[in-house]
């Protein structure tokens, strides 16, 4: 019987083949949904829990008053004013920094750009207390320098130079950008109005996003604050977390629905743009 | 897509037309050093005002460098770059007035043709609406008036390159610079641009030095050629000169198609397949070594002789003539017949060459490298 079995299988093996396929295809299509379901878990149920958790009172029902209660609480204006002020020194101090040195590497030093590369990356090597230890150190001697809350935005500078970087050696990767120097500069202008006029016109969605990831990273930077003594919205968050958790958790969600807002409102702009460019 | 004012000769240069006349640049004894590699030693060129010179070479050549630096992209080690009897060789670039042309598609991404073409005169503090109505009429020049507010992207290779030309001739340069502009672009649009930018080069009577190594387009456009090897000048001539009496054998080859025949010389005179020629007067100097004839399609005839000593090896049909590779014992013998005569050429049939001229270029004979 088992013979005959493997035989008639054997006999049917023809025509059964795309009947296997399409389930194959099949399996294929539900282990990737199940893939997709658990990643989409991971991120997506911290975030429900966290939302449910900011929309209760202290007795556990729902309510709106966490997020009402935001404003009232004390010294988060103070912590967001700061985040704020620290967040456009890092990214004008940054962009004015980097985008004429990226531009000079991939100009003048194109050999160099592997040795930058290894550069950006020391930033995440090395750890942040060992980083911040190591500034607050050096930066005792100057009182007018360690006294200040700008200088963690010299320190945000550096923490954000390998996402600075990559984003605009990527989007001047993607321009002929000896040619369009040369041609501005064949027609008289300096280097300031190629930089001006050409080339940061020309590095707008690499700009964009090195901005973006400059403004996540000096928001959510935590360590570097809590040990220079700022009250920024990290340490402020931390701080905060066991007097009104409910509260805290408002606003950590809030600042995460505002950087997706930005975000999206950033890809738009850049997506519109692009339309508009296509419309002849 | 070609405009056919900017073609007509007759027309005159109208207001809009403000190039100054074309200034005299000379490059005396140019030297610039890469590392070990010499791109340019001791390069001289005087260019007339209103010239077009072709710089026509190999890679590697020197053409590109010698023009990079008149633009002011490169320093020369040592020598001069005369404008209109200024040195200009440590004058910055963007000081320099220069229109250029580059090889690859080098308009502004982010402006429309018309701010591509304004963006020069924008720097010149050139009031909004002049600079725009002097946009609209050199976009007119080069036949693109319809496509004022299209963005590069949206432009065909050609197109961007007649873009780049107004924009170049938007700033009233004194020397125009075209840096194998042509050599991106397929060979019908190839050809319509190179008509254009030479009847525009004529009309606007504008110094231009045009780098290439396509040596149709050398020929062609230029009023001289200078043709180049190893940073140097080979030779300086019109078009004509340049194929009819080649100074070396580089240039012979380099120009035109040449084949090299071994031949055996007696005096003043060779023998070339049983024939006698005399050595033509510009041939190099010679010992009394092994000399090649350099001989050109035009200067044998071919004819069926089942006899011969030639083998036709290779057929390439040209259009109105098809190109025969003749093989004999040791050599290949390029020639031109009538392509309706070509049947009597299949490839196979022994041949016998005739000289068709009287005298012929000579060079010293080049010895076969060992890989051959």
């Amino acid at each position: 019987m088992t013979q005959i079995d493997t035989l008639n299988a054997l006999a049917v093996e023809p025509a059964s083949a795309p009947a296997v396929r399409r389930l194959r295809r099949r399996r294929l299509r539900v282990g990737r949904g199940v893939v997709l379901l658990l990643a989409g878990a991971y991120f997506l149920v911290p975030l429900y829990a966290a939302l449910d958790f900011a929309l209760r009172d202290i007795q556990g029902r729902f309510s709106l008053s966490p997020l009402t209660q935001i404003t009232a609480q004390p010294g988060f204006g103070a912590a967001v004013g700061l985040s704020f002020k620290l967040s456009v020194v890092t990214l004008a101090l940054e962009l004015i920094i980097m985008v004429p040195t990226v531009i000079y590497v991939h100009l003048r030093l194109p050999r160099f750009r592997r040795v930058m590369e290894v550069i950006t990356i020391l930033p995440i090597v090395i750890p942040p207390i060992v980083l911040i230890l190591g500034v607050l150190a050096a930066a005792r001697p100057y009182q007018w320098l360690s006294a200040s809350p700008y200088l963690l935005a010299l320190v945000y500078v550096v923490l954000a130079m390998p996402f600075v970087y990559r984003s605009l050696d990527s989007g001047l990767g993607a321009l002929d950008l000896r040619t369009l120097v040369e041609a501005a500069r064949s027609l008289g202008s300096g280097w300031i109005s190629t930089m001006w006029r050409v080339l940061i016109p020309n590095l707008r969605s690499a700009l964009l996003s090195a901005s973006v990831l400059t403004l996540a990273l000096v928001f959510g930077e935590f360590t570097m604050a809590q040990l220079d003594l700022w009250t920024t919205v990290p340490v402020w968050i931390y701080n905060s977390s066991s007097n009104n958790p409910h509260v805290v958790t408002a606003v950590a969600m809030i600042f995460l629905v505002a950087m997706w807002v930005v975000l999206t409102l950033i890809v738009s702009l850049d997506r519109t743009h692009r339309r508009t460019k296509d419309t002849p | 897509m070609t405009s056919p004012d900017v073609l007509d000769p007759q027309r005159s240069r109208t207001t809009t037309e403000h190039s100054r006349d074309g200034a005299p640049v000379v490059l005396h004894q140019l030297t610039r050093t890469y590392g070990t590699t010499r791109a340019l030693d001791q390069f001289s060129l005087d260019v007339a005002p209103g010239e077009f010179v072709a710089l026509l070479g190999p890679s590697g050549c020197g053409k590109t460098t010698a023009l990079r630096m008149v633009a002011g992209f490169d320093t020369p080690d040592s020598g001069q770059i005369l404008v209109d009897g200024v040195d200009v060789s440590r004058i910055p670039a963007q000081k320099r007035d220069m229109g250029m042309v580059f090889q690859s598609y080098s308009l502004f991404p982010n402006m429309s043709a018309r701010d591509n073409v304004a963006f020069g005169l924008r720097l010149r503090h050139q009031r909004g609406g002049l600079r725009r109505q002097r946009a609209h009429e050199l976009l007119d020049l080069v036949g693109l008036a319809e496509h004022v507010t299209k963005y590069p992207h949206q432009l065909s290779g050609g197109q961007q390159q007649r873009v780049a030309l107004a924009r170049a001739l938007a700033i009233e340069p004194r020397v125009l610079l075209l840096d194998e502009p042509l050599s991106a672009l397929d060979a019908k649009v190839r050809a319509e641009l190179r008509d254009q930018i030479r009847a525009l080069q004529q009309r606007l009577a504008i110094t231009t030095l045009f780098v290439t190594h396509d040596q149709e387009e050398a020929l062609s456009m230029a009023d001289r050629v200078c043709v180049m090897s190893r940073g140097r000048v080979e030779q300086i001539a019109s078009p004509a000169e340049l194929y009819a009496h080649p100074s070396s054998a580089f240039v012979a080859e380099f120009v035109g198609v040449s084949s090299r025949v071994p031949v055996e010389r007696h005096g003043d005179r060779v023998v070339l397949f049983e024939r006698e020629a005399a050595i033509r007067g510009e041939s190099p100097a010679l010992d009394a070594g092994p000399v090649d004839a350099l001989l050109r399609p035009e200067d044998v005839s071919v004819r069926p002789d089942p006899t011969g000593a030639g083998v036709v090896q290779h057929r390439s049909f040209l259009g109105a003539s098809t190109r025969l590779e003749i093989g004999f014992a040791d050599v290949v013998v390029k020639t031109d017949v009538r392509s309706v005569d070509a049947g009597d050429f299949e490839l196979g049939t022994r041949v016998s060459l005739d000289v068709a001229v009287l005298d012929v270029l000579v060079t010293p004979r080049r010895v076969p490298s060992p890989e051959g």
